[in-house]
């Protein structure tokens, strides 16, 4: 597939957590949003983050792509710049879906021949040919969210056109959407995983979506949010699927239970 | 009907809906979900409802002031008919004085919209991302906007005498102020997800303004020069109608000031009349267009 990767160098590690901590504000008034996460995610990897609201799923995001500083701990990278997408789709709305598309491009200083393939190649491996001159609010709710999934992947590919790995982060993206929507755009991504090889770090509060989409699940607990648990899930099916869903919501249970306590 | 759990024996064709089927169902999806636009009226209809109000409002208002007129309420030098003020206008229109008049004003206002608009631009950007700038002139701008621009006319005059200067430095102490303001108001409105998405795709400052911040921003910031337009047209009448001097040569508000010099009804009301229908003209050549389509686009109003 033209939109694949070109062949990536081998590193067995994409992203690297290493005690990473985040506090927000100071003294008395400090947040422990985030204490002590060790996370490694291998290159190509999908792998999903599960917790409840306030475990930090988000502030963990917003340091992997750079929009916050960590309080202490590291950061390793070996990927390119990792492409983030939201749960609103926060496409621009004065641009048309294609110019949308290859903003990323444009940044980056890409020429105007070789951005009109790759939102054409893009455009049609989300399955939005003939929609490149519409606005975004021409569009429904999960047409725009594939648009700004494309638009991620371009600006993910972008990044690893010198060799590197890509990378994307998201943030809840199919949240906003109705059940029909969703379960579809759940298949469209794994689909677009396979298809592109890209490495993805996937946030969410719905166990069933984190074990349908991931390869790992994996369980954080919140205030401070730390890893209590991970699972492999890669491959699971049927009751075996089932299963571990049972498993890690009876898990996640628990950690809400004991704030209950407390 | 098939039972549920014979599928179970195929779970994985089941669970993982095959490519073909994921495709279709989003097709049908998208069709089914995706926003319609509502019929369209002919184009012959659209403009008859634009005109048709308004032109039956200004009949109206004619009729009106004839009646008035017919009832000799009032002396004929203060409420002239209808037609006598259609003779001087025509008579100007006739002679060609009228375009002399609107060439030294229009001219002079875009002159100096244009410079307001540059000097605007950089202050409202200014305003609108540096904290310590709004905290500083922030208030004083907004006060501005409603301070009358006329208020500087005597100012101006004694700092610039009766030149091109003064008419200039009046029309901007009134336009800027408005453009710099709808440029603020444009850019805190914009939602803070779109520059944060230009800085996770590795926008830094100058490009986030260019490709972000300023398109985000149009909106809010044509509304501005919209306004900026309005007032810088009716500072320079007011320069113009006070400031007047041979030097300056001949526009709308000298007109307007010679109408009252003479005590000429007809001509002062032509005078008014000329200045509405720049006012007008302007806006609905220039600002309403540009404001349609930038709407249009944002699918932010319906056409």
């Amino acid at each position: 597939m033209a939109v694949a990767l070109e062949k990536p160098v081998e590193t067995d590690v994409a992203v690297r957590l290493a005690d990473l901590h985040k506090v927000f504000g100071t003294g008395r008034q400090a947040v422990v949003a985030l204490d002590g996460i060790d996370l490694a995610v291998r290159p190509g990897e999908f792998v999903c983050l599960v917790g409840a609201s306030g475990c930090g799923k988000t502030t963990l995001l917003n340091l992997i792509a750079g929009l916050e500083q960590p309080t202490s701990g590291k950061i390793t990278l070996t990927t390119s710049r990792p492409a983030v997408m939201f749960q609103e789709h926060a496409l621009m709305p004065w641009l048309t879906v294609q110019r949308n598309i290859e903003l990323p491009l444009r940044l980056a200083g890409v020429g105007r021949a070789e951005r009109a393939a790759k939102v054409e190649e893009l455009l049609s491996l989300v399955r939005l040919e003939g929609t490149g001159r519409k606005r975004p609010h021409e569009l429904s709710g999960g047409m725009r969210q594939r648009v700004a999934l494309a638009r991620s992947l371009a600006s993910a590919i972008q990044g690893s056109a010198d060799g590197k790995h890509a990378l994307m982060l998201m943030d809840e993206p199919f949240s906003a959407l109705d059940a029909i929507t969703r379960d579809l755009l759940q298949a469209e991504l794994l689909r677009v995983w396979r298809a592109t090889g890209t490495a993805v770090v996937f946030v969410t509060h719905d166990v069933r979506e984190a074990v349908r989409l991931g390869q790992r699940v994996v369980l954080l607990s919140s205030r401070p949010g730390r890893v209590v648990d991970q699972w492999d899930v890669d491959g699971l099916t049927g009751s075996d699927e089932l299963a571990a869903v049972d498993t890690i919501a009876a898990k996640l249970r628990e950690v809400i239970s004991s704030h209950a306590a407390a | 009907m098939p039972r549920l759990d014979e599928t179970t024996q195929n779970e994985k064709v089941t669970a993982e809906a095959s490519a073909a089927e994921v495709d279709g169902a989003i097709g049908g999806l998208d069709a089914l979900d995706a926003p319609t636009s509502g019929p369209q009226r002919s184009r012959a209809r659209r403009i008859s409802a634009a005109l048709l109000p308004p032109i039956g409002a200004a009949v109206l208002f004619v009729v009106v002031w004839q009646a008035v007129w017919a009832t000799a309420w009032l002396p004929e030098h203060q409420l002239p008919s209808p037609s006598t003020v259609f003779d001087v206008f025509w008579g100007l229109v006739e002679t060609g004085q009228v375009w002399e008049f609107l060439w030294t004003s229009v001219h002079r206002a875009v002159i100096g919209f244009v410079i307001a608009l540059g000097i605007a631009t950089p202050l409202g950007l200014l305003l609108a991302r540096v904290k310590l700038v709004r905290a500083a002139i922030g208030p004083l701008v907004s006060g501005l906007q409603s301070l009358p621009s006329v208020a500087w006319v005597p100012a101006a005059v004694i700092w610039f005498g009766l030149t091109d200067t003064t008419i200039y430095m009046v029309v901007l102490l009134g336009a800027v102020p408005s453009i710099a303001n709808g440029l603020v108001a444009g850019i805190d409105q914009i939602p803070p997800i779109l520059p944060r998405v230009g800085k996770v795709m590795g926008a830094g400052t100058l490009a986030n303004a260019r490709h972000i911040l300023l398109p985000a921003a149009l909106p809010g910031y044509l509304a501005g020069m919209k306004q900026g337009w309005a007032f810088s047209w009716r500072s320079l009448m007011a320069a113009e109608l006070i400031a007047s001097s041979p030097e300056l040569g001949d526009g709308l508000g000298q007109f307007l000031h010679n109408g009252m010099s003479l005590f000429d009804m007809p001509m002062v009301i032509t005078g008014i009349l000329l200045i509405l229908i720049v006012g007008v003209g302007i806006e609905l050549v220039v600002f309403a267009p540009l404001e349609k389509v930038t709407l249009n686009a944002r699918g932010l109003r319906k056409s």
